[in-house]
């Protein structure tokens, strides 16, 4: 398994590299001039020059990438032009907000998805799949910033339970943080557990039909096991999958949600930096992100391995 | 049994301790902030932020008057060249350095002279500082410069600690040391920006908050929420449309200031040939186009009527307001003859326009009243970045675009219409102009300034560079529990004198 989980960190240098190259020229394809957004509203051309030298923005492009790549491998991955700040440091501070929102909406996601697949792929045609695929459809349907905007208006502008918007870090006030969380968390959540249910329930249609299962219910083993043990473990290879998917492309940071309600993760910084031609502060995102999705896959792969050990000869 | 418990631990997540405190004013901002160091700082936001953070040395009133604040007293010597300043001596900084004429000295030097300074243009004319003794100070011009009270009444008036600004340099905005009301507490990007009562502030008397808490909310609806939900105390830039509904909510309050800014079209008349059109190279195509414009109606249909109509650089409401050419009513047989005259019936133009939703409405309703003219009008939107960077390239023909405004009327003239001016993306030269707004410049005499800038709008409503339509109006809701907000056309929030029950 080590040595699974080493070859497949090796191979995954090569392919940042090349998200990096990638993303650093992509943007520079950008229309707008970072320097004109920097200046300020009177745009005085001594300062517009002395930033386009300071931040070499008039070196060639593959001298400017060189110059930001070899400074990256370093730990240094530049400032940020908008606030000065060190973007490892804006990731630093952003990293907690987005894990903390991902974990949330993913186990609410999971609560919710797993079950309602499980119990609609057994119940196939009766009006139990039925009920249970209309509500997933509705999740898939509802888009997120509309769901947002009426939770806020219902849960906290007329019932007063909840805060509108805004983030407490978790281990300043526990409990105000969750109740921060707790929509938003709820608004990305039941869109993923939609996803996730259709994904459990045409995996579980596959397993229950198969010929294991019939021959666990001819010994007599009492239904529950069948689903439970028999069934579900194998459905869970592809689930799991689309779970590690999901949860890297939470990380990505879910860019209308931490919008609406002011929760400061890497969708609100991402947003703010392309608008700003924030360069460094987009580069940096995308380069976390690529790494958070590449160990997303490992650990797929590595727990297809801990479901299935048969994969291990493979 | 576990629903039970679930719902038992879910109530007393959402019933526990109200997060509100009367002590701490929590503000809704449209934006957040970029660095919070006024020498390098660039955002209007950002301004809402150091009204309580950093003191100036002189300060407006409501109706744009310059009155004393760090600086007590000023005069100008005959020759206008010399300004002197008697300062407070009552005055310390939140890492309790004392203020006096050496820090104003080096706040001047740093704006003047550090490299990243945003404020060089504006303190441009000073030669240099003497302080005359603790509490005295001279301030030597090149030119004499009425402009410099206003550029002192903002951010190159805001006095930093010269103690913070030499240890900290560049990084001074990560926690910032001024002489206001409240001193930096800390700082979540996107987040919060907290500041706590300074107790040794010269007018403690006059703020009633243990703390402030800025919270950067983008979205317009979110940010009403919040302040319906109690989350926020008062909210800035609420938008016209949302005017109405709060009026009609007894717990919110409503108050309202026509800014010192405008909107307008920005015709390209002489920057690259792309200028080369009909509407470029004619002004009575471009009067002709003003003319097809009814600016009240535009102000009902997008702004709901709140907003003021405008046709010049500074707002009806404003001192300087050029009282002889009034807004024109929409005459579109008069902009049909003018097209006739030169020339130009059924021409066709097209106008940039940033992405915002209300930016493209605005344009939408000028697209149709054009159209009854005879002036075929193409959309198309662009996102700002890539908007600026065009108009002042001079890839375009017509610019939807405005400017913030500032106190002194130069600054919302001076630069666009003079020959050489910083922003001038039209690349409009007249030298009568540039003489009239010059002379506007140099006289401390207001009588003097508004002849000169009056003559100026007389030859300029002729030109028509721009084609002036609106003056945004600030717009703040607040709790009715909070009282004593006086709202100024800079759009600041000021909280001497503001309370909360």
């Amino acid at each position: 398994m080590l040595s699974f989980i080493g070859r497949r960190l090796l191979i995954a240098i090569p392919t940042i590299l090349l998200i990096s190259i990638f993303v650093f020229f992509l943007q520079k394809l950008l229309p707008g001039d970072p320097v004109l957004a920097l200046a300020g509203e009177d745009r005085n051309p001594e300062i517009l020059e002395f930033l386009r030298e300071k931040y070499r923005l008039n070196d060639p492009l593959y001298m400017q990438y060189f110059h930001w790549i070899g400074k990256a491998l370093q730990g240094d991955l530049g400032m940020s032009l908008r606030t000065r700040q060190p973007v490892l440091e804006l990731l630093g501070q952003k990293l907690p907000v987005t894990l903390q929102l991902a974990t949330m909406a993913l186990i609410i996601a999971v609560m919710i998805g797993i079950p309602a697949g499980i119990i609609s792929a057994y119940h196939k045609g009766t009006w139990i799949d039925w009920l249970a695929n209309i509500v997933a459809l509705s999740g898939l349907s509802v888009p997120n910033f509309w769901l947002g905007i009426m939770m806020i208006l219902l849960v906290s502008v007329k019932l007063g339970w909840l805060p509108a918007s805004g983030y407490q870090p978790f281990f300043e006030d526990p409990l105000q943080s969750i109740r921060t969380m707790l929509m938003p968390a709820f608004v990305l959540g039941t869109g993923l557990a939609a996803t996730l249910m259709r994904h459990t329930r045409s995996a579980m249609l596959g397993v229950l039909q198969s010929d294991y299962v019939r021959t666990a219910r001819a010994k007599g083993l009492v239904e529950r096991t069948v689903v439970i043990k028999h069934a579900m473990r194998n459905a869970l290879i592809p689930i799991v999958t689309v779970v590690t998917l999901l949860f890297g492309e939470l990380l990505a940071g879910a860019v209308l949600t931490e919008q609406i309600f002011t929760i400061p993760g890497f969708g609100k910084l991402v947003v703010d930096a392309v608008f700003n031609r924030d360069y460094a502060v987009v580069q940096g995102i995308v380069l976390c992100t690529a790494i958070a999705f590449i160990l997303m896959n490992i650990l797929a792969d590595a727990l297809y391995r801990v479901l299935n050990p048969r994969m291990n000869d493979q | 049994m576990h629903i039970t418990k679930l719902s038992v631990f879910t109530a007393a997540l959402m019933l526990s301790a109200s997060w509100v405190h009367a002590a701490d004013l929590r503000i809704g901002l449209a934006e957040d902030p970029d660095i919070l160091d006024p020498d390098q700082s660039r955002t209007f936001v950002g301004r809402i932020v150091y009204a309580s953070l950093c003191d100036k040395l002189v300060e407006i009133t409501p109706e744009l008057e310059i009155i004393p604040a760090l600086a007590t007293a000023w005069e100008w010597s005959a020759d206008g060249m010399t300004l002197t300043m008697n300062l407070r001596d009552d005055v310390t900084f939140h890492d309790g350095e004392p203020f006096n004429a050496q820090a104003v000295a080096a706040n001047i030097d740093r704006s003047k002279n550090l490299p990243e300074s945003r404020r060089k243009s504006e303190v441009k004319s000073i030669t240099g500082t003497k302080v005359v003794d603790e509490y005295t100070i001279e301030i030597m011009l090149a030119n004499p410069d009425a402009t410099i009270m206003a550029q002192f009444a903002d951010r190159a008036g805001m006095m930093l600690s010269p103690k913070a600004t030499e240890e900290m340099g560049l990084d001074f905005g990560s926690a910032p040391v001024c002489a206001g009301p409240f001193s930096f507490t800390e700082r979540v990007q996107q987040d919060r920006i907290v500041l706590s009562k300074f107790a040794d502030y010269y007018r403690a008397d006059e703020i009633n908050f243990d703390s402030v808490t800025f919270l950067p909310i983008a979205d317009d609806a979110v940010r009403l929420a919040n302040l319906r939900a109690g989350d926020v105390h008062m909210i800035e830039r609420l938008p016209a449309t949302s005017v109405a509904s709060v009026k009609a909510d007894d717990s919110l309050l409503i108050e309202q200031a026509v800014s010192l800014g405008y909107q307008g079209l920005t015709i390209n008349v002489n920057n690259s040939d792309r200028a080369k059109t009909p509407l470029g190279m004619d002004s009575k195509v471009r009067q002709a186009l003003s003319l097809a414009i009814d600016r009240e109606a535009l102000n009902q249909v997008v702004f709901e009527g709140v907003f003021a109509a405008g046709n010049q650089p500074f707002p009806p409401t404003s001192p300087w307001y050029d009282a002889s050419n009034p807004i024109p009513a929409r005459d579109v047989a008069a902009a049909k003859a003018l097209l006739a005259e030169a020339g130009a019936e059924n021409i066709e133009i097209e106008v940039q326009v940033s992405t915002n939703p209300v930016a493209g409405q605005v344009v939408q309703v000028v697209q149709a009243m054009a159209a009854e003219a005879g002036i075929k009008i193409n959309i198309v939107a662009k996102e700002f970045a890539t908007l600026l960077k065009e108009q002042s390239a001079g890839a375009y023909e017509v610019s939807q675009i405005g400017w913030s405004g500032r106190v002194d009327p130069d600054g919302n003239i001076h630069q666009f219409m003079t020959c050489e001016g910083g922003i001038n993306d039209s690349k409009y030269c007249n030298p009568a102009v540039d003489d009239l707004l010059n002379k506007a410049r140099t006289s401390t005499d207001i009588a003097t300034r508004k002849a000169s800038y009056d003559s100026a709008r007389t030859i300029l409503v002729e030109d028509m560079p721009i084609i002036y339509l609106y003056h945004q109006t600030w717009i703040w809701a607040l709790d009715d529990g909070v009282s004593g907000f006086t709202p100024y056309p800079d759009g600041m929030i000021r909280l001497h004198g503001v309370s909360a029950e």
